[in-house]
C-alpha cells in the first residue's frame, strides 16, 4: 500500500502515520541494500528525471542510486545542461519534460515553493530534492530514520538545531518531523540567523549554545554556508566558531550518549570540531547511507500510491 | 439632452447627503438634485431607473499603473480605463514607471492625448521625481505642472537621497505640486518577497521587515515636516507605519496616506500555496496590521484607498514566487472588497466609504471630482451595495486577471458609471435601467 499522495513536498503536509509507514518501508529497504546483489524490480520501467537546477553531488547521487536501486531508468538533467541558460520558462521545461513520459521528477531548485509549482502542474510524482530555504523532506526522513534507528523512539528525545536556522531548509524539515513525532526540538543560532516566529511551531529558540545543548539526545548542525560569511549575519567564522562551533568541551553538557548529525558538507573547524565530526557520538556517515533507503521507500510508497504509476502492478 | 438618475439612494459625502433623491445630468454636469418624484420628466428626458441602486460620485483611484507606453502586452491606456469604468473609477491618477518613464513634456502630452482618445475615464498623470527615475536629478516639474500633472512620484523606486527627497518637497511644494514617494527602504527590503513574519518565514521565503516601509516613511515625514511642503505616502500596510501617520497628523505635518484593498483584505495566511498573485510590493502584513489599517481609515488617518493596480501578464506570474513580477489587478475588486470587508462587516458607514474612495482622494489630488453637488462634474457610480456576488477574473476588462480574488463571494455590484454625464460602462443585467426619451 503506497501513500495516499502524488507528491512529497515537505514534511509539514505528512501525518505522523505517513512519516512511520515511509520509515518502516525505509527499514526494509536498508536491508536489501546491505545484500550482495542491491536491486529490486519494484520501479521496472519506469523513468525518473533527476532535475537539478542547483548544484548538488551527493543529494543527486543518493536519488540516483535509490532509483537505480529500485530498477528505474534515471536521468539527470541539469541547469547547465539544459534549456535552462536560453531562458526558458520552469513551466515550458517541466512540460517538455512531462512529454517524454516521465512517471516521478525529483526537483531541486532555489527558490522556495518551486516544488509545489511543478507539482501543481505536472501530472507526475514529483520529489522535492530541496526548494530554496524551505522544505527538503528527504533529508528530515533520513535524519528521523537515523534517530529511530539508534535511540528507537522520539517521544521525549531532546533534540537541538544548531546554526543558520533562517536559511536552514533542513532545520524547517526536521522541526517539522520530530514535533510531529513528539520529540522536543531547540533551535538556537546567532539572532541574525534565529526566526523567533518558529515558535509558534512548538519548539524552543536561544541564542546560547550551551542552554541548547544541555541534556540534549540529538544534535543535529547545520552547515553555515559561505555566502553567510561575509560579515552582514556574524563578524567572522571565527567569531562564530568561538560561541556556536560545537566541541568536545561544550558536548559535555549534553546526554553521554548524545548523536551528532551533519547534513554534510561540513565546515570543519566552523561549525564542528574535527574531534566530535569524527568522535564515537557522530551518526554523519549513517546519515548518507540511510538516506540511499529513505529515498527508495520514499520513489517507491509514491510509485504505488493510489492513482499512482505503480498502483496496478499486483 | 438631460438625464434623470431616479430614485436611487444618492450618496455625496461633500454635503453628507445620504437619501434617495433623483439627480439631473446636463451638459456633462449635475444641473440639479430634487427630492425624490419631485419633478416629472420631460418627454427628451432620458430617464435611469436607479431604485434600489446606491448613486455615488465616481471613485478616483489616486494609484493606477496602466503601463502604457512600453509594456502595452499588460495594460494599455484604452483597457486600464475600461476596466475602471467597469469597477466603478472614473477619475485616476496613472503612474510614471512606464518604458520611457513619464519624466518630460513629450510623455505626459502623450499620455494625456491617448487617454483623451482611447481613455474611458479621467486619466490625471504623476509624472516622475527624478529623471528616468534615477534618483540624482529633478524633473522639469514646472512645465509639468503647467502641461496636467497632478503630483510626482519615481513609484517602484524610493528616493533613497533625504537630500534630494528634501530638496524636492521644497521645489515642488513651491509649485503646490503633491509628492508621493514610494515607501521603500530597498537596503531592509532586501532580496525580500513577503512580509517577515512566520508564514513567510515557514515557507522559507525572503522576509521583509515592516521596517523596511516604516525608516522610509518616518524620513519622509520629518522632511515633509521640515520643509512645510504635501507628502503623500503610498500603500500603507503595516500597523507602525499608520500610527507614523496618526502621529505625524496631529503635529501638524501636511501627509495624506492611501492604502489598498488587499491589505484590508487579507492577511500573510495568503502566503500558503505559494500564490504568485498574492506577491505585492509592499508585502501583505499580519491580521494586527490589517486591523490597525481598518482602524485608520475608520479615524481618517488614512485618507484613501487607492488600488495599486498592477496588471502583469501570465508570464510573469506563472512562475516561481521569488521570481514573479510583484502586483495585483485591482481596478475591477476594489469597490466589491471595501464593501464587503469595511461596509458590510459594520466598520465604515457606505458614506463614510465614498469619501475614502472618492472625494479625499480627489481632495489630496487637487482635482474637482468626488461630489455630485450642483455644478459638479456628472462623474458617477451606480451600484448595488447588497449584492452577493462571485468574482471572475476571466470577465476583467483589464488585459490581465492578476488577481488573489477570483472566485471570492464578495459584496457589491456596479450596475453603471457615468463620465462627464455620459454611460461609459452599463452592466449586461443593468440595460434595461435606461428608459430612453
Amino acid at each position: 500500500m503506497g501513500l495516499a499522495r502524488k507528491d512529497l513536498i515537505s514534511l509539514e503536509d505528512l501525518s505522523r502515520e505517513e512519516i512511520l509507514q515511509i520509515l518502516d518501508t525505509a527499514a526494509s529497504f536498508k536491508e536489501v541494500v546491505q545484500r550482495p546483489i542491491k536491486k529490486v524490480p519494484a520501479l521496472r520501467g519506469q523513468t525518473v528525471v533527476n532535475l537539478f537546477f542547483e548544484p548538488s553531488t551527493r543529494t543527486r547521487t543518493s536519488f540516483e542510486l535509490a532509483a537505480k536501486r529500485l530498477s528505474a531508468d534515471v536521468v539527470n538533467f541539469t541547469a547547465q545542461t539544459s534549456s535552462l541558460v536560453k531562458g526558458e520558462s520552469l513551466l515550458d521545461t517541466i512540460r517538455n519534460i512531462e512529454a517524454m513520459n516521465v512517471q516521478t521528477i525529483i526537483m531541486r531548485h532555489s527558490c522556495s515553493g518551486a516544488a509545489s509549482f511543478v507539482a501543481r502542474h505536472a501530472r507526475a510524482c514529483v520529489v522535492n530534492a530541496g526548494d530554496g530555504t524551505h522544505a527538503h523532506p528527504t533529508q528530515g526522513l533520513l535524519d528521523l530514520f537515523t534517530i529511530r534507528e539508534r535511540k528507537g523512539r522520539f517521544e521525549g528525545l531532546v533534540v537541538a538545531l544548531v546554526g543558520d536556522i533562517t536559511h536552514s531548509r533542513v532545520a524547517r524539515c526536521n522541526l517539522h518531523g520530530l514535533t510531529k513525532l513528539g520529540a522536543k526540538v531547540r533551535i538556537v543560532g546567532p539572532a541574525t540567523l534565529l526566526p523567533r516566529s518558529l515558535t509558534r511551531l512548538g519548539v524552543t529558540a536561544t541564542t546560547r549554545l550551551e542552554e541548547a545543548l544541555d541534556g540534549a539526545d540529538v544534535v543535529n548542525i547545520l552547515r553555515i554556508q559561505l555566502e553567510r560569511q561575509d560579515g552582514q549575519y556574524f563578524p567572522s567564522a571565527r567569531e562564530y566558531a568561538n560561541l556556536y562551533g560545537v566541541n568536545a568541551r561544550r558536548l559535555k553538557l549534553a546526554k553521554p550518549d548524545v548523536m551528532i548529525m551533519h547534513p554534510g558538507p561540513m565546515n570543519r573547524g566552523i561549525e564542528i570540531s574535527p574531534r566530535v565530526a569524527d568522535g564515537p557520538n557522530a551518526v554523519i556517515l549513517d546519515q548518507v547511507t540511510n538516506g540511499v533507503a529513505v529515498r527508495m521507500a520514499v520513489l517507491y510508497l509514491l510509485s504505488s500510491a493510489p492513482g499512482g504509476t505503480n498502483e496496478t502492478a499486483d | 439632452m438631460r438625464r434623470l438618475i431616479k430614485g436611487g439612494r444618492l450618496l455625496d459625502p461633500a454635503s453628507r447627503h445620504d437619501a434617495p433623491a433623483d439627480l439631473w445630468l446636463e451638459n456633462g454636469r449635475v444641473a440639479e438634485v430634487t427630492p425624490p418624484g419631485a419633478r416629472k420628466p420631460q418627454a427628451q428626458d432620458e430617464v435611469w431607473e436607479a431604485g434600489g441602486l446606491a448613486v455615488a460620485p465616481g471613485l478616483v483611484d489616486a494609484h493606477v499603473h496602466l503601463r502604457e507606453p512600453g509594456a502595452e502586452y499588460k495594460e494599455t491606456i484604452a483597457s486600464g480605463t475600461r476596466a475602471a469604468a467597469a469597477g466603478g473609477v472614473t477619475s485616476l491618477a496613472c503612474m510614471p514607471n512606464t518604458t520611457p518613464p513619464i519624466d518630460n513634456l513629450a510623455m505626459v502630452e502623450l499620455v494625456l492625448s491617448k487617454a483623451k482618445s482611447q481613455g474611458a475615464v479621467n486619466v490625471f498623470p504623476v509624472a516622475c521625481i527624478t529623471q528616468r527615475r534615477e534618483g540624482k536629478q529633478l524633473t522639469e516639474m514646472g512645465e509639468l505642472k503647467a502641461a496636467g500633472v497632478v503630483a510626482v512620484s519615481d513609484d517602484g523606486e524610493p528616493v533613497e537621497s533625504p537630500t534630494l527627497m528634501r530638496s524636492a518637497l521644497q521645489y515642488a511644494g513651491m509649485l503646490d505640486l503633491l509628492v508621493i514617494n514610494h515607501a521603500e527602504d530597498k537596503s531592509l527590503a532586501g532580496k525580500g518577497v513577503a512580509h517577515a513574519g512566520f508564514m513567510a518565514c515557514k515557507l522559507g521565503l525572503a522576509g521583509v521587515p515592516r521596517s523596511a516601509l516604516e525608516v522610509m516613511i518616518s524620513r519622509d515625514l520629518l522632511l515633509a515636516e521640515e520643509t512645510g511642503s504635501r507628502i503623500h505616502i503610498p500603500h500603507v500596510s503595516t500597523a507602525g507605519a499608520v500610527r507614523l501617520i496618526r502621529e505625524a497628523k496631529a503635529r501638524g505635518v501636511r501627509v495624506t496616506a492611501e492604502t489598498a484593498p488587499h491589505y484590508l483584505a487579507l492577511t500573510d495566511e495568503c502566503l500558503a500555496g505559494y500564490d504568485t498573485n498574492v506577491r505585492v510590493n509592499p508585502p501583505i502584513a499580519e491580521a494586527a496590521d490589517q486591523a490597525a489599517l481598518i482602524d485608520g481609515l475608520v479615524d481618517g488617518t488614512l485618507d484613501a484607498i487607492a488600488t495599486d493596480h498592477a496588471p502583469h501578464s501570465r508570464r510573469e506570474k506563472e512562475m516561481e514566487f521569488a521570481l514573479a513580477a510583484p502586483g495585483i489587478c485591482g481596478l475591477e475588486t476594489s469597490l466589491s472588497l471595501c464593501l464587503t470587508v469595511l461596509v458590510a462587516s459594520g466598520r465604515m458607514p457606505l458614506l463614510e466609504l465614498i469619501d475614502r474612495m472618492s472625494l479625499r482622494p480627489a481632495r489630496l489630488l487637487g482635482v474637482p471630482k468626488g461630489t455630485l453637488a450642483a455644478g459638479a462634474d456628472a462623474d458617477l457610480v451606480l451600484f448595488d451595495p447588497d449584492a452577493d456576488r462571485t468574482v471572475q477574473a476571466s470577465e476583467f476588462h483589464s488585459q490581465s486577471d492578476n488577481t488573489p480574488f477570483d472566485q471570492w463571494r464578495v459584496k457589491g455590484r456596479v450596475a453603471a458609471t457615468f463620465v462627464a454625464g455620459e454611460p461609459v460602462y452599463i452592466a449586461p443585467q443593468d440595460q434595461a435601467r435606461r428608459k430612453p426619451s
